[in-house]
C-alpha cells in the first residue's frame, strides 16, 4: 500500500511521517507540493511544519497549492487523508474539516507528551483503537488553538466527529477539548498532536513500562493499512 | 502606485492572544488608559493601471475567500488608492 507524504517549503515533519508508514508496513511516497499529479497513492499524509513560514495564516497558502488541490479533490472519493497539525490546520483551510485553529490561549509556544482519548473509532486512522482508549503522543504547536461557531461544535459532537480528545489539561485553550476531527465519512482525519513521533521504541513518549517506549502512534498507520486492505 | 487595501481583524467575539500580549506590555509600561489592543492585517494589492470596479469586485472575493477565514476573521474593509 502507498501512502503519500507532501513536501511543502517548511515542512518538518514529512520524514518522521515516511518513517512511521515504513514501520506500520506500508510504502511511503514522497509527493511535492507544486506537483498536482499525486501518483497514485492510496492515502496521503499532510505532515507537521510551517509550509509558507506560517505566512498568511497557519496552513492557507498551503491549502492552494496543487498536490493540496487534487487531495481534496480526491477526498471527496474516499481518499483516505491524515493531517498532523499544520496539516490539521491545511485541512482547516482547505474546508476539509470544519472551524479553525488560533494561536494558543496562552501565547506560549506548547511541547509535550499529551494524552488523548481516541472517541471514534470508525475512521480510517483509528479502526484498530479500542472505543475511549487513551492514548499518549507528543503534542507541539503555537497555533493549536481548536474554534468553530456553536452551530458547527454542536454538529460535531451530535454526529460523533470529535476523534481526539485531549486529557488531563487543555494545552491550547481548544472548544470542547477538541484534539482532532474527522470529516462525515470518516476518511478525512486531522490532529493538533503527533502520532509520527510515537511509532518506534526509544524515540517515544516516556511510559510506565520505560523511558522513551511509547508506539500509540503507530496504530493510526497500521488502521489505514487495514482500511484500505478492506476497501 | 494605485493599490486595493484590505483589512483584515480577528472575530470580534474571539480572544487574539497577539492583542492581549501587547495590551498587557502597555499596561505594564504605564498606559493604563488603554484597556484593550486587537490586531489586525492589512494587505495592499498593487496595480499598474488604473483600478477598475471589476478589480475591487474581484478583491471582494479574493479577500473573502483567500486573504481572510470567516472561521475566524472578518474584512473589515476594502479601500482604494490611487
Amino acid at each position: 500500500m502507498k501512502i503519500g507524504v507532501i513536501t511543502y517549503p517548511g515542512t518538518l515533519d514529512d520524514r518522521d511521517a515516511q518513517r512511521a508508514i515504513r514501520l506500520a508496513g506500508g510504502t511511503p511516497v514522497p509527493l511535492w507540493h507544486a506537483d498536482g499529479d499525486i501518483k497514485k497513492v492510496d492515502a496521503v499524509v499532510l505532515p507537521g511544519g510551517f509550509s509558507y513560514g506560517d505566512y498568511l495564516r497557519c496552513g492557507a497558502i498551503a491549502a492552494q497549492a496543487p498536490a493540496t488541490q487534487e487531495v481534496v479533490r480526491l477526498a471527496a472519493q474516499g481518499l483516505p487523508v491524515l493531517g498532523i497539525c499544520n496539516g490539521f490546520q491545511i485541512l482547516v483551510e482547505s474546508r476539509l474539516l470544519p472551524g479553525g485553529l488560533i494561536r494558543n490561549e496562552h501565547q506560549h509556544f506548547i511541547c509535550r507528551d499529551q494524552r488523548i482519548r481516541v472517541e471514534n473509532t470508525n475512521t480510517a486512522w483509528t479502526n484498530l483503537f479500542e472505543q475511549d482508549e487513551e492514548i499518549t503522543i507528543p503534542l507541539k504547536n503555537a497555533e493549536g488553538g481548536y474554534i468553530a461557531s456553536a452551530e458547527t461544535l454542536k454538529m460535531l459532537e451530535a454526529e460523533n466527529r470529535v476523534v481526539f480528545r485531549y486529557l488531563d489539561i487543555n494545552p491550547n485553550g481548544s472548544m470542547n477539548d477538541i484534539a482532532g476531527l474527522t470529516n462525515e465519512r470518516g476518511n478525512v482525519v486531522g490532529l493538533m498532536p503527533h502520532p509520527e513521533h510515537a511509532t518506534e521504541a526509544g524515540f517515544g513518549p516516556d511510559t510506565d513500562i520505560a523511558t522513551r517506549s511509547g508506539v500509540d502512534g503507530l496504530k493510526f498507520f497500521q488502521s489505514v493499512l487495514k482500511a484500505l486492505v478492506n476497501a | 502606485m494605485p493599490k486595493i487595501i484590505v483589512e483584515i481583524m480577528p472575530k470580534q467575539d474571539l480572544l487574539d492572544p497577539p492583542g492581549k500580549a501587547v495590551a498587557n506590555a502597555l499596561k505594564r509600561s504605564g498606559h493604563n488608559d488603554i484597556v484593550n489592543v486587537r490586531i489586525g492585517k492589512r494587505i495592499e494589492l498593487h496595480f499598474d493601471r488604473p483600478i477598475t470596479q471589476a478589480d475591487l469586485d474581484n478583491a471582494g472575493r479574493v479577500a473573502a475567500s483567500f486573504l481572510s477565514n470567516d472561521v475566524i476573521e472578518d474584512v473589515v474593509a476594502i479601500t482604494k488608492e490611487d
